[in-house]
């Protein structure tokens, strides 16, 4: 149940312990120099109170071993908390691989999120317990932010591009999650609950789904419909590179670098197919902004994540320049 | 030097001539170049604003008395706290303490007639009151619910209020900065009287200057931001919408890279005015002058290198925002030790409670808060918890109210009687001063509560759970608001009524007090030359207080030489 | 800037008040570098993201033109540095004929710009809702009044671009990114150019009161020194907008 005057927030992610244990020694240190600076100007005040109308004061002008010691001695407490916020972003921002993820997508002035399988929500969240989970954002608008207190976790959704932030939940429950990036008139009502579920009511949650179909299928059929099969043949012998075993491969590409096959490769190389050439192929995809919408994208994708397993009968041997393209 | 027109019996009169009796009309203020009457110019139109800012604060904090919200919908909400903002940012906090009292104190203090350029300066109040009007414009029609940051493509494309008169007004007020930053940097290099060398500048001086370095390299960056986000607003041009392959990430860039240091504008001239209250009131000198000068010096330059701190949940590459990280670590420290600094002058000091006095103090508790809590901000793994909270909220309140605003207060006490040649009553300000210190406290320290329980800013209506603590942030800002009219009543009284104060009342050491209260238009009969350093009360028979013996030789030293 | 020679009220001397004008001019100056850097960054930015719009927009500016006012602008700021030293070493009377010089070369610059700006116009090159980047490849290279060399190789050229950015669509929003940042800056800069006119202006009629000598002149070197850096930001421009990726023939 809610207090109704909490002091702290709800710890319930791998990210709550790392950051309150931060947050205790921030509070702590500056708790001390505060009440330093305090205590100190409130006895100096009393105690050199002036007693006499034409009284004046010790004519110090100042002390170099004080000063130094004021700089140095902060500049290390300083790098402290720099070091170990530094720590804890860089876990914040580096997903494990084995996550589940769910994509979100913001607009004025709601969330629609999709579990792996497919299943919908508006602006609900279920999760497993003691599961990573790694969000995948996008937004149709303006600036967004998907922000969850309890969790310690908060991420920009910007348009234009997939932004993605992962956590661990650790006690199930229903918490609130918000947005927290001003986006207009009713930004203050785009918020839900996310529900964390023991990990076989979650499975059994999402086997009851009922209300949508399975984004491999509804892939599959935009596949058709946009015809992107003229090109991008499963063979890897048309015009375009075949997209099976391409998520989470290394793509070669033409200026001979190599991208990770991911999310956000897969939306960029269906809305700006140009920007990074797959090697052997030519720059003759047309883009697909505007003709597509952000859940499409996510649709299709789920559709190339699951040709995983089926083998690329096209692929070239090594050393042989390929003939197909992305 | 100065003529000073003082009886004998310790009853002062005001000097026959002064800059206020030198002329007459309305003509004569409107048209006027002298720096004082500028400076008097500016305290009614910043007041004028504060005034709008502070009634939409007023409705917001009545607003959020109850979870869903008590008074105004949505639409309206987003549009009070938006020009709240813009009102606050562009229109008081920024020109409030440089504007008013630099304006009227540099000169004097470096012992010059005025500002290097007299007609540029009353032009800067000029574009200031055209910006303001179109702002205000912008208010009357349809509002303003961007947020004061105006980030794309919300402002440029979605918002359906007023955004355009709004970035014009800003961009022309942009230029009003610019040119009193102008004005400054030259005055300070070129007009300082003979004797006053760099080392003899009062600090307030030395902060100006660190101001308008400022105001001279940053305004012109959002002058072109809010441009451009205009011409996209108007032509649709992309530059910062992503659906015509522009980068709203960009927008922000150049947002931040003027917008942080722009709080620099806002407390810098505060610490300035603490760093001359204080010795007065203590009478002796600051402690480590070089230092805390230098700080104002050092705040100003690594204060251009933090920008992207706001920026650290966007997505930005892990390794820009740990340098920006590193870097907002770095501008702790001369914070820092302009707080160590003065602290240390109230050692062995002879301490007065003057009001000007309490303020100073009240800044010290404020910005120390408000200073350290920045750093759980600074700290990456933290701000992602804490982004867009009001914890971010009750911080730079506790930075731009407690410290800007206090130091803007108080010292709007402490030259009083040089700008109007009256005393306030001293038992009623003293109150007003107490009553603001409990007041902003009880308004803005539980919103370091609710932000770390996670409510985000900008919300019109908020969970239950999060109640308690706003009613008592707004019981606070009542207790606020009225320590904010208490003042306003009662400086205004003093200008007639006021005791006659005399050139010197308190005793202070700056030049300014060698002159009559209020001065001649020329500020001084002759040029000064300065041949005592600052904040000397021991060499300084002039102040009066001969008949006492400094408690200490001038060495800190562990002797127990007091009384 | 003041009107005379003699000493100003806030000043204590002519060689401080002198000083404190130098000084007031290239403070702003610091200024306007930020001012203009704003947008230079944003045009470094965009230019990186879409090279390929870039080089397609940048082609179809006129270079002759560009070329012919860069010239211009540069023997501008020559007759304004000979103003300067006529005036520091008191030949009154040249004073006005080299500004009266300066003055019609900035005029002239300006001229060239409004003829290119109606080109731009005509050529539906204008970012808006009319604004096709097609519009000249697909009509007769008369109507543009290109040669057909010209209009050849921007056919091939947008086809290219076409190719490369992905897509008509892409291609036409990214090359308006160019166009917004080409008539942002130009016209910013034709901005500073009108004001630095007008400043002239009052310049010629106070210089031919034979006001300006080795003594007073720093009215003549302050606004010098304003023309210099709108010159010198025009270098910038120039480059930038009309030569990289230039496809010479």
């Amino acid at each position: 149940m809610q207090s109704q005057l909490p002091l702290y927030p709800e710890s319930a992610s791998n990210f709550s312990s790392q950051v309150d244990g931060l947050m205790l020694f921030m509070v702590a240190v500056c708790l001390f120099f505060g009440a330093l600076i305090c205590v100190a100007v409130v006895y100096f005040f009393f105690r050199y109170r002036r007693k006499t109308a034409d009284e004046i004061g010790a004519p110090i002008h100042g002390d170099l071993r004080l000063e130094i010691t004021w700089i140095v001695l902060p500049f290390f407490l300083l790098m402290a908390m720099f070091g170990w916020g530094a720590v804890i972003y860089v876990d914040y921002r580096h997903a494990p691989p084995d996550t589940l993820d769910v994509y979100v997508i913001g607009k004025q002035w709601m969330w629609k999120l999709q579990q792996p399988n497919g299943r919908r929500e508006i602006n609900e969240l279920h999760v497993p317990v003691d599961r990573n989970v790694r969000l995948i954002l996008a937004s149709e608008d303006v600036i967004h932010d998907f922000s969850v207190p309890a969790f310690r976790v908060k991420m920009d959704v910007m348009p234009g591009h997939y932004n993605s932030m992962w956590f661990k939940p650790t006690k199930t429950g229903r918490y609130h999650f918000f947005c927290s990036q001003y986006c207009g008139t009713s930004h203050a009502i785009m918020g839900g609950w996310v529900t964390v579920m023991e990990q076989d009511e979650y499975a059994a949650w999402l086997a009851g789904s009922t209300n949508s179909g399975d984004p491999v299928a509804e892939g599959a059929k935009l596949y058709n419909d946009l015809a992107c099969n003229t090109c991008h043949l499963p063979d890897g012998k048309g015009r375009g590179p075949s997209y099976n075993g391409v998520y989470g491969s290394k793509v070669k590409l033409a200026d001979g670098s190599a991208v990770l096959a991911d999310d956000a490769y897969i939306r960029e190389s269906i809305l700006q197919p140009n920007a990074k050439i797959v090697a052997g192929f030519q720059p003759v995809m047309p883009s697909f902004q505007g003709l597509v919408t952000e859940d499409q994208i996510i649709a299709l994708t789920a559709y190339i994540k699951a040709q995983k397993d089926q083998p690329v009968p096209g692929k070239p041997a090594a050393g042989e320049p390929a003939t197909g393209k992305k | 030097m100065s003529g000073t027109t003082t009886s004998s019996g310790g009853e002062y009169q005001l000097p026959r001539e002064h800059y206020l009796n030198a002329s007459y009309g309305i003509r004569s203020w409107l048209l006027t170049t002298d720096h004082k009457r500028i400076a008097l110019l500016y305290l009614a139109a910043v007041t004028f604003f504060f005034f709008v800012g502070g009634i939409f604060a007023t409705l917001i904090r009545i607003h959020l008395l109850t979870p869903n919200g008590l008074l105004v919908t949505p639409e309206t909400y987003n549009k009070l706290f938006t020009m709240h903002g813009v009102a606050m940012v562009f229109f008081f906090l920024i020109p409030s303490i440089p504007a008013i009292l630099g304006n009227f104190l540099i000169p004097i203090m470096i012992g010059a007639k005025d500002l290097a350029f007299p007609k540029i300066n009353l032009l800067s109040w000029y574009v200031y009151i055209i910006g303001g009007c179109f702002v205000l414009y912008s208010f009357g029609t349809g509002g303003l619910d961007t947020g004061w940051t105006f980030y794309t493509p919300l402002s440029s494309v979605y918002s359906n209020s007023a955004v355009t008169p709004a970035v014009i007004g800003i961009f022309i007020n942009g230029f009003s900065s610019i040119l009193t930053g102008l004005n400054f940097v030259v005055t300070v290099h070129t007009m300082r009287a003979p004797g006053m060398t760099w080392f003899r500048l009062p600090l307030f001086v030395w902060s100006h200057y660190a101001t308008s370095l400022i105001m001279i390299l940053g305004t012109p960056v959002i002058a072109i931001t809010v441009l451009l986000a205009g011409l996209e607003r108007i032509f649709h041009f992309g530059f910062f919408n992503p659906a015509y392959g522009g980068d709203p990430i960009l927008f922000q860039h150049l947002f931040w890279f003027y917008s942080h240091p722009a709080v620099y504008i806002m407390i810098l001239p505060a610490m300035g005015v603490v760093s001359e209250i204080i010795p007065t009131f203590v009478r002796k000198p600051i402690f480590g002058y070089s230092f805390v000068a230098a700080s104002s010096i050092g705040i100003a330059v690594i204060g251009f290198l933090v920008w992207a701190h706001h920026m650290f949940v966007t997505g930005e590459a892990t390794y820009a925002a740990i340098a920006f990280s590193f870097l907002s670590y770095l501008v702790a420290i001369p914070s820092a030790v302009k707080v160590f600094n003065w602290t240390a002058t109230l050692y062995k000091g002879s301490i007065s409670y003057d009001t000007p006095m309490l303020y100073a103090l009240g800044f010290i508790g404020l910005f120390t808060i408000g200073g350290l809590t920045g750093l759980f901000l600074a700290c990456l793994g933290l701000d992602i918890h804490l982004h867009d909270t009001y914890f971010v909220i009750a911080h730079f309140h506790y930075i731009m109210v407690g410290g800007a605003v206090m130091g803007y207060v108080g010292g709007l006490h402490f030259w009083w009687p040089k700008i109007t040649g009256r005393l306030y009553p001293e038992f009623l300000a003293r109150a007003a001063a107490i009553i603001l210190f409990i007041g902003f406290n009880l308004t803005f320290f539980p919103q370091f509560i609710l932000g770390g329980l996670g409510m985000p800013r900008r919300y019109h209506n908020y969970p239950p759970e999060f109640q308690v603590l706003n009613v008592m942030s707004t019981a606070g800002a009542s207790i606020l608001a009225l320590g904010y009219l208490l003042p306003m009543l009662y400086l205004t009284w003093s200008m007639r009524y006021g005791k006659i104060a005399g050139p010197n009342p308190w005793p202070a050491t700056g030049l300014e007090w060698k002159t009559d209260s209020p001065p001649l238009t020329e500020n001084f009969r002759e040029t000064p030359e300065v041949d005592w350093e600052p904040y000397d009360f021991v060499h300084r028979p002039d102040l009066g207080l001969t008949g006492s013996k400094p408690k200490l030789p001038g060495k800190l030293s562990p002797a127990h030489g007091d009384d | 800037m003041h009107r005379t020679g003699e000493l100003y009220g806030q000043y204590k001397t002519l060689e401080q008040q002198k000083e404190t004008a130098t000084l007031g001019m290239w403070v702003f100056l610091v200024t306007e570098i930020l001012f203009f850097g704003g947008m230079f960054l944003t045009y470094a930015i965009n230019r990186h993201e879409y090279p390929t719009a870039f080089g397609v927009g940048g082609n179809m500016l006129d270079l002759n033109l560009g070329f012919a006012n860069t010239v211009v602008l540069i023997a501008s700021s020559f007759t304004m540095a000979m103003s300067v030293w006529s005036a520091q070493t008191s030949n009154k009377k040249l004073v006005p004929i080299f500004l009266i010089f300066t003055l019609i070369l900035g005029i002239v610059f300006l001229g060239v710009k409004v003829v290119e700006y109606k080109q731009k116009f005509d050529h539906h090159l204008i970012p808006g809702h009319g604004f096709d980047i097609t519009y000249c490849s697909k009509q007769p290279a008369a109507v543009c009044g290109i040669s057909e060399e010209d209009h050849a190789k921007e056919i091939t050229e947008i086809k290219e671009g076409i190719e490369a950015d992905g897509g008509l669509v892409a291609l036409n929003a990214h090359a308006q990114l160019y166009f917004s940042l080409y008539f942002g800056m130009t016209g910013l800069h034709a901005l500073h150019m009108i004001v630095g006119a007008g400043l002239l202006v009052w310049l010629i009629l106070e210089s031919r009161k034979g006001r300006f000598d080795a003594n007073y002149n720093t009215p003549v070197e302050n606004i010098g020194l304003y023309w210099h850096f709108v010159d010198i930001v025009w270098i910038f421009l120039f480059p930038l907008l009309y030569l990289i990726n230039r496809h010479l023939a």
